[in-house]
């Protein structure tokens, strides 16, 4: 691709260049940073080689923190556009741009790293084993997810950015209609990042199969460990599907294949069926592990166990099954005969039987216990009512007839909107809130915890019921300007409004984080809420080997039968094994970000350079005989006396 | 919910609003939906409201052992087999409704339907009345109280023919032809738009409709018949090119040289051959 340099970067908005700047002032801060208080040695021996899974975990969830402002910064930018008619801080094109790389960002870059980093930290440890089946694989998917993010981020300054939706529906995503290389961006950097979240998959499946401490049977398994188990089942099936489609759309733009195209026969609906068939199920798999954390945060604060755990269990299942029969639900309108839609229609139906299955457990767990009110368990009390609206909404699109009207409308938006944020992104600061003290030794305040709580949660009412309206008004959804006369306009305030109090509720988490950093009291018992599940039971921080000695597990909330129990364990330590740390994942994931960047301009020795990179490392890492190394009994015993 | 009905106005909320039997039934099938939304949602506020204020941890409550009861057989079955219930209660008229909407409405199923050809090329809206050979862009006129055949394709992207007070949306698409009916119970003109994503000029890709007595439409037929410019090939090539553009009438129709719904390549074709630079998209 021959391009100008004003084409190479994205020039002529004077936000874009505000972003320019920032990034360079940010790049320089972090290097002097760094380099003024000697900390390159450290950040490359303790982080960027880790291979512990409580570190890859944090790092999983500060990239998914960092996807969350920059894709929040997008939302903002959509709300402030759609607020008045005619609006002109906007053009178009660059409309489309902004809520695709939201959509993209907030479900790939986001949602997901945000719970796979959760799971990192805390599964292993809730299963009482000392690290994931393949340490080394996991940080090869951090890097390879973080590497794929950062490809699709840079688009923004370099090239420009993808502007098809995060659907990509072709024939409009491609090379006839989109020549420019932005949708190369999403292409690539989904490809880069979806071998991370296969590994993942693989990886967590493994983990919790082999394992889990002995006596933890399967019904003896926390909520937060089975919803990760199945999540990791529909990541092995769906992913593959992912990854063929947008290898197929690779072919299209780059070789010039005609999987996708309007000339030579191309088929464009198929690209609709392969990316909904992976991407139901991509719904699935960043709600269900928000399912077990509500689950483990609802039962510690309610101080009862979990009810109905057995149907809670079924349930999950069953929705993962139903997950990938329901595909064709997103779209209804592209003509399939009634039979078709009619069976769709049910199928997705009969999904809100075991979701409303769970929300009643999640309810009778409340009933007769006594409910402490901590910032986690206000988010995951947030979740029952919100997510009730989103989940009966997602009933009445699943009705095909009816989806006529809805489609591609705002009632959309607010739909999918209420189940991901309510759902997942309330999760996720209900897990960050309840498992902070584990990752630092410290709680996260509440006081700041709770304004925050509140601003967000109301916020985010005040953005996204509107809009159900907006959609039976007319509205559609991706129009980057309207008119006085469609009279969409007071509501499009009113959702504005709430945006801002969303925006101010991140601005409280992220300000609560440094403060707490600062000021929160420090503690090292290891339980500061009284919890059940075994990752309470070690000492604060965790050390890296997790248990000097593996937990035998007696019943479901294991750690609650330890507290009771209080028999002393016999402490004769045995040596660990432990895997070493290697800088080969960051390396290759790196050829792989060289490789991809050179692919989307077809600067076809960058991407050669790249995959020889590639190569190489996966041959060092052939020829690596590292076996890990031993802990002895002597450094346990200093380590685990150091606690008392 | 009465604040946002202020802000709105009940009439703006357009598709609750139906100016026909196909809007109708889907509205029909909305508000009983929600009858068993509302439902679903006292219950689960109720029980959620119950809860948490009373077993919320006080000062006074600080002994309190909750008891640690692993389910309940009964309440189980119940939540379940409730929700059964209501699905089937929602399937039923859903999948009558899917069926219905295939055809022609009941009410004036006699009559012949009019048979429309709706082509969206980015970002315009091409009309053919193909037994009146005649073609209009970005408007349409329809008689009142007859059942509209619309046969919708797509010169490029995928978009979707939208006019909320006649009825839900159908896609457009470029190498397929899919069939959608609508029908207006009275005269009037309606909004409608393309209502999938379509790229840089898809806001404002919309046209208008105006349905009018019998009488009145075959005036408005006989006249543009008489009076509208044929469409040449040439002029039909510049339609191809992306851009908006205004109303416009013709008394001949491109079915004669391309019907996209078999050609899909058509207008890439056309935009290699023309040069946009020069040739002003119509």
């Amino acid at each position: 691709m021959n391009l100008e340099w004003d084409e190479f970067f994205v020039t002529g908005e004077p936000l874009i260049y505000a972003a320019d700047v920032s990034i360079v002032l940010t790049t320089i801060a972090i290097i002097f940073v760094l380099t003024y208080f000697k900390k390159w040695k450290w950040l490359w021996r303790e982080w960027l080689t880790t291979v512990d899974h409580k570190k890859i975990g944090i790092m999983y969830i500060f990239a998914a923190l960092l996807m969350l402002f920059r894709a929040g910064v997008d939302a903002l930018l959509m709300r402030a556009q759609l607020t008045v008619p005619n609006s002109k801080i906007l053009e178009g094109q660059h409309y489309n741009e902004i809520f695709t790389t939201h959509g993209t960002i907030m479900i790939i870059f986001m949602a997901m790293p945000f719970l796979i980093g959760l799971i990192n930290f805390v599964v292993p440890l809730q299963i009482g084993a000392r690290d994931v089946a393949y340490p080394f694989l996991n940080a090869v998917s951090f890097w390879t997810f973080f590497m794929g993010a950062m490809l699709f981020n840079i688009s923004f300054i370099i090239g420009g950015s993808p502007s098809a939706g995060w659907t990509s529906y072709v024939p409009l995503a491609g090379d006839e209609l989109s020549p420019d290389p932005g949708q190369n961006f999403y292409l690539i950097g989904l490809q880069i990042a979806g071998i991370g979240t296969l590994l993942t998959g693989i990886n967590f499946l493994v983990t919790i199969l082999k394992m889990r401490a002995p006596g933890m049977t399967w019904m003896r398994m926390p909520m937060f460990t089975w919803s990760t188990l199945i999540t990791m089942i529909l990541i092995i099936f769906a992913f593959p599907v992912l990854t063929v489609a947008l290898a197929l759309m690779t072919f299209d733009r780059l070789f010039g294949s005609h999987f996708f195209t309007l000339a030579d026969g191309g088929l464009p609906m198929l690209w609709a069926n392969l990316f909904w068939i992976w991407g139901h199920p991509e719904v699935y798999i960043v709600i269900l592990p928000a399912f077990g954390i509500f689950s483990e945060i609802i039962s510690t604060f309610a101080r009862k166990t979990l009810f109905g755990y057995k149907a809670m269990v079924w349930s999950i299942v069953a929705i993962a099954g139903l997950s990938f029969v329901v595909w064709v639900h997103h779209f209804f309108t592209m003509g399939a005969n009634a039979a078709v839609n009619s069976f769709f229609s049910i199928t997705t139906m009969m999904i809100a039987i075991p979701t409303g299955v769970k929300i009643f457990n999640w309810l009778f767990t409340l009933y007769k216990g006594r409910i402490k009110m901590t910032t986690a368990m206000l988010w995951s009390l947030a979740f029952i009512p919100n997510f009730t609206i989103g989940g009966v909404t997602g009933v009445m699109l699943a009705m095909a007839a009816a989806d006529y009207q809805y489609h591609n409308t705002y009632f959309l938006v607010a739909h999918f909107h209420y189940v991901l944020i309510s759902g997942t992104v309330f999760a996720c600061f209900a897990g960050l809130f309840f498992w902070y003290p584990k990752m630092f030794g410290y709680k996260l305040n509440e006081r700041l915890g709770k304004w925050g709580f509140w601003f967000f949660m109301i916020g985010f009412n005040v953005t996204f019921f509107p809009m159900y309206f907006l959609g039976l008004a007319g509205m559609p959804r991706r129009i980057y300007t309207y008119e006085w006369a469609d009279g969409w306009f007071n509501l499009n305030v009113v959702a504005s409004i709430g945006g801002v109090g969303m925006a101010i509720g991140f601005v409280l988490l992220v300000y609560n984080i440094y403060w707490s950093f600062r000021h929160a009291e420090r503690e090292n018992e290891g339980d500061p809420w009284d919890g059940r599940t075994l990752e309470w039971s070690t000492p604060t921080p965790v050390p890296f080997y997790n248990f000097a000695i593996t937990p035998t597990v007696k019943g479901l909330d294991a750690y609650i039968i330890m507290k009771k129990d209080r028999e002393q364990q016999e402490k004769t330590y045995k040596p660990i094994h432990m895997p070493s740390y290697s800088g080969l994942p960051i390396i290759m994931s790196a050829a792989f970000f060289i490789s991809g960047f050179g692919l989307v301009f077809k600067w076809w020795w960058i991407a050669i350079i790249g995959l020889i990179g590639v190569l190489v490392t996966l041959v060092l890492r052939s020829f690596d005989y590292d076996e890990g190394y031993y802990v002895q009994v002597e450094e346990i015993e200093r380590i685990e006396n150091a606690y008392k | 919910m009465t604040t946002i009905a202020f802000l709105t106005g009940c009439s703006e909320l357009a598709v609750l609003d139906p100016k026909g039997p196909v809007a109708l039934q889907q509205k029909d099938l909305i508000m009983w939906s929600i009858g068993f939304m509302l439902f679903i949602v006292t219950v689960v506020f109720v029980l959620f409201t119950l809860f948490i204020v009373r077993y919320r941890e006080r000062p006074e409550n600080e002994d309190y052992e909750p008891p640690q009861d692993e389910g309940n057989k009964l309440l189980e079955v119940i939540w379940t087999v409730v929700p059964v219930l209501i699905v089937i209660a929602l399937s039923v008229p859903t999948v009558k409704t899917i069926y219905a909407l295939e055809e022609p409405p009941k009410a004036t199923s006699h009559k012949d339907p009019l048979v429309i050809h709706a082509t969206s090329v980015d970002w315009k809206w091409i009309f053919t009345y193909p037994e009146q050979e005649i073609e209009t862009v970005n408007y349409l006129h329809i008689p009142e109280d007859r059942p509209i055949l619309f046969k919708l394709t797509s010169a490029d992207s995928m978009a979707a023919l939208w006019i909320p007070r006649l009825g839900g949306q159908e896609y457009n698409m470029a190498g397929m032809e899919t069939e959608i009916y609508l029908q207006a119970d009275e005269p009037g003109t309606y909004k409608g738009r393309n209502a999938n994503f379509t790229g840089e000029g898809f806001a404002e890709q919309k046209f208008t409709v105006t349905a009018q007595t019998k009488e009145e439409f075959e005036q408005w037929v006989e006249e543009t018949q008489a009076s509208a410019p044929k469409l040449t090939k040439e002029k039909y090539d510049r339609l191809m090119l992306k851009g908006h553009t205004g109303k416009h009438t013709f008394s001949s129709t491109h079915l004669e040289w391309v019907d996209h719904a078999k050609q899909p390549d058509y207008a890439i074709k056309v935009r290699e051959k023309l040069n946009p630079d020069h040739d002003e998209p119509f």
